[in-house]
């Protein structure tokens, strides 16, 4: 029979993480965005309690403003697995007027999020919240801690983490803290779409090559919807294209490719000279915009 | 896909994000995107080159007094490894952020500058390294250009270097010198042909001929159960598993076991990896072991061979590097995080301060601040299952936690 020393460490590692979480804290829930990254955290977590059910919930912060592809596939996978969904709604936010709709050439909903997720968290007395954010995706999250702990306003201080030593995670929390868990802290793009390639898990139909109805501006392709704020003199027209991130409409731009299957998507990526989150019309705001979004409780 | 960590060492401007910033442009690991944004704020910067480190300092603080405040990672692949790279700061609160970077690293690289030459900071950096036990150190010899690529000058650094070598108590530790220029890209990805009088690898060809066995220090396999895996299902009515990861070396079905601290034994039944059985779980996977017997054993009991059991005991000693503004005294109680398992820790004695430069030990010592290392005993609420730092890097050293703040306090490394 055979020894288990082929196994991607990464994915060892990643396990081991989920399970301390399991272990440490009394309420924990996993983000779901319906994208790559939380979709293989899904994976993880059921490798890392089989036989047994992932004993945590899933929830999805959603904008109303996600395509349609994703809030589709998002329900079809929790229905395959037999798992918990909560979804929390931005507009529920802006109806009760703890958020305005933000206007403009720019607005997006991925802003708003924060306030939904935090009352979300509070609403459920989550202590620890999983999500699929990558070191490498984005130098704010370079300097993330695995177990990254957060106050009772949700937010981070970045200056003051806890060092983090040898695989040794440290979850002792006040009350009113919680933790935001990155178990795939460690993993690249490239390491994701391999996992996913290799376990055979299904993704949304929009990471693939597809024809839309798109805009330029500012050198990125946009989505020509109703939720996105478009020029009269910024044309629409059908573009051949994929994303490589999955965020809200508004704040996430498309790419030019022919990816129709995921080896196809690996060797594009390998060849990209271009970064994942270079498409994130929300990192352009400034040079510090994921910075601040975090300190103020994005995840 | 092999995954090596690396913790760099050195000084403030010996280069460290440089050769960072090198390496990733030279494995053409920037995309054009990081690179346009580096090319930008460099130029509004006034500078006429490009500062790589823009790449790595992730904060506004950072970027706006130019030092490096927090450990950045760093990744980039080749087609044989994945290496992350801990980018530590060379600065304040040096001693903490290094033993934080090097306790997760496999291999470690201490920069020197060519015309400074082996300096005070460079004895820290290989004490550091010493204590940590890190196997491969390579002593990057950075600047090169500066000195016009000088072997005597090389050969002096070496020379002092290794009369550094004589102090250090690990001898088992391979260290590999290179001459680079960080700035100009020499002996780091690309072979230079300014140093024809170095016949070794270059920086990244030495990275990536380390095989397996010369990264990780072997020893017995140790099993800290991380969660008890219990389905409760028609179909796995009976099934009690125990979640963890293996440490050490290997455990196999049929293995005879004990499980502390209950000193039960029984023997191996099933290996589990999500829904496959193995007969072998090597050394760092997280697996789900099932025993023969069934007994009872929850999170933190730890699973070992029945002929290779580890210290018992309530009480140990340990050398601790300090990471906390509030000061360690005697009397004062901690929580000892040591694996998965934890126990209330009370100081009994601290024996002396370790001066990390080789310069010997103070004893007259009441209480550690930020950034000390020392040579401190504790008594236990309970017993712990432990080895010696020297024999098993994970199973001898914990982490402090402090029962009021909640922070991670102070690592130890158990003697």
């Amino acid at each position: 029979m055979k020894n288990t020393a082929h196994i991607n460490p990464l994915e060892n590692e990643a396990i081991y993480i989920i399970r301390e979480v399991a272990a440490q804290f009394e309420k924990p829930v996993l983000l779901f965005s319906g994208g790559k990254d939380s979709i293989t955290l899904v994976r993880l977590a059921q490798k890392a309690f089989h036989p047994a059910k992932i004993p945590f919930p899933l929830m999805h912060i959603d904008t109303g403003h996600n395509f349609p592809e994703t809030i589709e596939f998002r329900d079809r996978l929790v229905e395959e697995l037999g798992l918990e969904l909560i979804v929390r709604n931005v507009q529920d936010s802006i109806d009760q007027g703890k958020v305005r709709e933000e206007s403009g050439k720019y607005s997006s909903r991925n802003v708003l999020q924060t306030t939904t997720l935090l009352d979300a968290i509070e609403e459920y007395k989550f202590d620890a919240c999983i999500g699929g954010a990558r070191r490498d995706e984005e130098k704010a999250r370079a300097k993330e801690r695995i177990f990254s702990v957060r106050d009772d306003f949700g937010q981070w201080d970045e200056k003051n983490q806890r060092p983090e030593l040898f695989d040794m995670l440290n979850g002792e929390i006040e009350q009113g803290q919680n933790v935001r868990v990155f178990p795939i802290s460690n993993w690249t793009e490239l390491d994701v779409w391999s996992y996913i390639e290799k376990e055979t898990l299904e993704i949304p139909s929009i990471y693939f090559s597809h024809q839309r109805k798109t805009f330029l501006r500012d050198g990125m392709i946009w989505t020509a919807s109703e939720h996105v704020y478009r020029e009269d003199y910024e044309q629409v027209e059908e573009r051949t294209v994929r994303f490589r991130t999955v965020g809200d409409m508004s704040c996430t731009a498309a790419v030019s490719s022919h990816a129709k299957t995921i080896s196809e998507v690996v060797a594009e990526i390998r060849v990209s000279t271009i970064s994942e989150r270079g498409a994130r019309i929300d990192d352009k705001r400034s040079e510090a915009a994921m910075e601040k979004r975090k300190q103020q409780g994005y995840f | 896909m092999e995954v090596l960590k690396i913790a760099t060492a050195g000084s403030v401007d010996d280069g460290k994000s440089t050769l960072i910033g090198r390496i990733l442009y030279d494995t053409k690991s920037l995309t054009s995107d990081k690179l346009d944004a580096i090319e930008k704020t460099s130029k509004q910067k006034g500078y006429d080159y490009l500062d790589f480190s823009l790449a790595t300092d992730g904060l506004v603080a950072e970027r706006e007094q130019g030092i490096t405040i927090d450990v950045a990672h760093i990744y980039f692949s080749t087609e044989k490894k994945s290496y992350i790279i801990a980018d530590t700061p060379g600065h304040v609160e040096y001693t903490r952020n290094m033993v934080t970077g090097a306790s997760t690293s496999q291999a470690a690289i201490i920069l020197i500058d060519a015309r400074k030459g082996v300096i005070e900071q460079t004895n820290r950096h290989f004490f550091i390294n010493n204590l940590l036990r890190i196997k491969n150190v390579i002593v990057a010899v950075n600047k090169m250009d500066l000195v016009d690529f000088s072997e005597e000058k090389y050969n002096a650094i070496k020379t002092d270097f290794e009369a550094l070598m004589e102090k250090r108590d690990y001898k088992d530790q391979k260290i590999t010198f290179i001459p680079v220029s960080a700035l100009q890209g020499d002996n780091v990805v690309n072979k230079s042909d300014k140093t024809p009088w170095y016949a070794g690898d270059t920086l990244l060809n030495h990275l990536e001929n380390l095989n397996t066995t010369d990264i990780y220090n072997q020893g017995t396999p140790r099993f800290p159960v991380q969660y008890v895996v219990r389905p409760k299902t028609e179909e796995y009515h009976d099934f009690r598993g125990y979640a963890g990861k293996v440490y050490g070396g290997e455990l196999s079905v049929g293995d005879d076991v004990v499980v502390l601290p209950s000193q039960t034994k029984s023997k191996i039944k099933d290996i589990y990896f999500y829904d496959e059985k193995f007969q072998t779980a090597s050394r760092r996977s997280s697996v789900t072991i099932t025993l023969e017997n069934d007994i009872n054993v929850s999170r933190g009991d730890m699973i070992v061979k029945a002929d290779d059991l580890p210290t018992i005991d309530k009480q140990l000693t340990a050398t601790v590097c300090w990471m906390d503004s509030n000061e360690l005294t005697a009397g004062r109680k901690y929580i000892i995080q040591h694996g998965v398992n934890k126990v209330i820790a009370k100081v009994d004695k601290i024996h002396h301060k370790i001066n990390p430069d080789y310069s010997g030990i103070n004893t007259d010592v009441t209480g550690l601040g930020m950034n000390d290392l020392a040579s401190v005993s504790f008594k236990l609420n309970k017993p712990m299952f432990y080895d010696a730092f020297e024999k098993h890097r994970t199973n001898g050293s914990f982490i402090l936690i402090d029962t009021q703040s909640n922070n991670t306090v102070g690592a130890g490394f158990i003697k």
